[in-house]
C-alpha cells in the first residue's frame, strides 16, 4: 500500500488550488441513467488536464463512499488501480439515486529544517506526529475536498447533502439533465449558502473539437446559479474556496473544493 | 387495452374493425436489412402540452424475460423513460406487451374506458417512440384534439425505425 498512499498524497497536493501544475480530478460512471431492476456499472477515477481522458494519473480510492438511496453504504467491488486510473464496479439493487463520492480531508504543511524546504500532506490527525510543532516559517492549510457523481437506477430520489465542506444542492437532479433545458443549483458551505463564488462547467471531448468550451458562472447572493447545457454529453463542473474556518488547529486557512460530473442527454 | 395485429393488409391500407374504438393507433415497424436484427422497443403515450404524461397505451419490450431482464434497456426509449417509464414497476398492467415484428400494427382504446375515459377535454400530442438493440431510436409526434367533435386523422412518416404512424380520433 505504500506507493498507493504516496501517489495519493502526490495528487492531492496537485489538486491544491494553489499549486502552480493543478490537475484537475474526475469520476466517469459508464452509466448514470438505468432501467434494470438489477444493474451494474463501472467507474473510473482519475486526474489530468483534459476531462474524461485518462492521460495523467489514477486517483487514490481509500476514502470513496458509495450511497444507496436508502442511505446505506454500497461496497465497491472489482477495485482496480491503474497506472492512469482507477476503477471500480457497482452493483445497483435499489431503485433510487446513488451518491458516489470521494471526499478527502488533509492538512498541508510547509517549513524550513536547517535551511531546507520540508513540506508534508495527510490526515490532519497524523499532522503533529509529522511536522514540529516548532518548526521554522510552518505554515499550515487545511484542505477539504467533495470529488462525486451521481447514479440512478429507475425513478430519482432526493439527495441529503452532508452539510460538510463546499457541496452542490441540486433544485433540479443530478439525474435529469437534458440538452437545451436549464439546471438550477445551489452551491453550499458548511450547509450554508456560499455567495460569490466561481463555478467552472467543462463539456466533455473536448479531443474532437478546438475549443474547451468553458462556461464560468458566479453563485448569485443565495449560492444559486443556473446552467443551460448546450449540448448532450459528460460535463465536469468545479467549485473552489478558501476561508479561515480550519479544524486543524495550528492552521490557518481552509481550502475547499467541490467537483462533480454529470451527464446532460439529449431530447 | 385491446390489440389488434393486422398483419395481412391488403392494398397498403389499414382496415379497421366495423365497430371502431374512439382512439386508434397505427404503427408500422419497418423491414430493415440489418445484419443483427432485434425487434425494436416501442412506447406509445399521450402527453399534455406541457410534455407531462397523460396516459401510457402500451410499451413493447422483452417481456419474458427472466427477473424482468427485458427492462434494461426500456431506458433507450429516452423520452418515454424520463417522462413515465421511470415512474413504474414492470410489468405495467394493461401497457406492457411484447415486441412486435415488422409490418403494420393497430391499437385501439375506447373512449369510455381507461386511460381515454380519464383524459380531460383538450389538445393533446400523441407520442410513438422506438429504439432498436445495436440499431437507432426515433420518436413521432402526432397532435389531436380530445374529445374530437368529428372523425380526424393524423399521420407522420418515420425514417428510421419507424414507418408511417397514424392516428384516428373519431366521437
Amino acid at each position: 500500500m505504500k506507493p498507493l498512499l504516496s501517489l495519493a498524497a502526490a495528487a492531492a497536493i496537485a489538486a491544491l488550488p494553489l499549486s502552480a501544475q493543478a490537475h484537475d480530478r474526475f469520476l466517469l460512471p459508464s452509466s448514470t441513467v438505468l432501467s434494470a431492476e438489477n444493474a451494474w456499472i463501472t467507474v473510473d477515477a482519475a486526474a489530468g488536464n483534459d476531462k474524461f481522458y485518462f492521460n495523467h494519473n489514477r486517483l487514490a480510492l481509500d476514502n470513496l463512499a458509495v450511497t444507496a438511496p436508502d442511505g446505506s453504504a454500497v461496497q465497491p467491488q472489482n477495485v482496480s488501480q491503474g497506472r492512469l486510473r482507477s476503477t471500480f464496479d457497482l452493483n445497483l439493487t435499489q431503485a433510487g439515486t446513488y451518491r458516489i463520492a470521494l471526499v478527502n480531508n488533509g492538512a498541508f504543511a510547509r517549513w524550513e529544517e536547517n535551511g531546507q524546504p520540508k513540506r508534508w500532506f495527510g490526515k490532519p490527525a497524523d499532522l503533529a506526529a509529522n511536522v514540529p510543532a516548532g518548526a521554522a516559517k510552518l505554515q499550515v492549510s487545511e484542505s477539504f475536498s467533495r470529488l462525486e457523481t451521481f447514479v440512478t437506477l429507475g425513478k430519482p430520489s432526493a439527495l441529503t447533502p452532508s452539510g460538510q465542506g463546499l457541496e452542490l444542492v441540486a433544485q433540479t437532479h443530478p439525474n435529469d439533465l437534458y440538452a437545451g433545458e436549464q439546471a438550477d443549483f445551489q452551491l453550499m458551505l458548511d450547509g450554508k449558502p456560499a455567495s460569490g463564488v466561481k463555478v467552472v462547467i467543462v463539456p466533455g471531448g473536448s479531443r474532437y473539437r478546438d475549443q474547451v468550451g468553458e462556461i464560468s458562472l458566479t453563485t448569485d447572493a443565495g449560492g444559486k446559479f443556473s446552467v443551460k447545457w448546450p449540448q448532450a454529453g459528460m460535463y465536469w463542473l468545479d467549485a473552489d474556496a478558501e476561508d479561515d474556518k480550519t479544524a486543524v488547529k495550528q492552521a490557518d486557512k481552509r481550502r475547499l473544493a467541490y467537483t462533480a460530473t454529470f451527464e446532460v442527454l439529449p431530447q | 387495452m385491446r390489440t389488434l395485429l393486422l398483419s395481412a393488409i391488403v392494398g397498403g391500407t389499414i382496415a379497421l374493425p366495423a365497430q371502431a374504438a374512439d382512439l386508434t393507433v397505427q404503427v408500422e415497424i419497418p423491414r430493415l436489412n440489418a445484419a443483427e436484427y432485434h425487434r425494436p422497443y416501442v412506447a406509445i403515450w399521450i402527453e399534455r402540452e406541457d410534455q407531462s404524461v397523460a396516459a401510457d397505451l402500451a410499451v413493447w419490450y422483452d417481456v419474458d424475460m427472466k427477473n424482468n431482464e427485458g427492462t434494461k434497456w426500456l431506458k433507450d426509449l429516452r423520452q418515454w423513460w424520463r417522462r413515465s417509464g421511470r415512474d413504474h414497476d414492470y410489468p405495467i398492467d394493461g401497457v406492457s406487451g411484447a415486441t412486435r415484428p415488422a409490418g403494420r400494427h393497430a391499437v385501439a382504446f375506447a373512449g369510455e374506458a381507461a386511460p381515454m375515459a380519464g383524459l380531460a377535454p383538450g389538445r393533446y400530442v400523441l407520442v410513438v417512440e422506438a429504439a432498436r438493440e445495436k440499431g437507432d431510436r426515433e420518436l413521432l409526434r402526432l397532435p389531436f384534439a380530445w374529445p374530437p367533435a368529428q372523425p380526424e386523422r393524423a399521420a407522420a412518416q418515420g425514417e428510421h425505425e419507424l414507418g408511417g404512424v397514424a392516428l384516428e380520433t373519431r366521437p
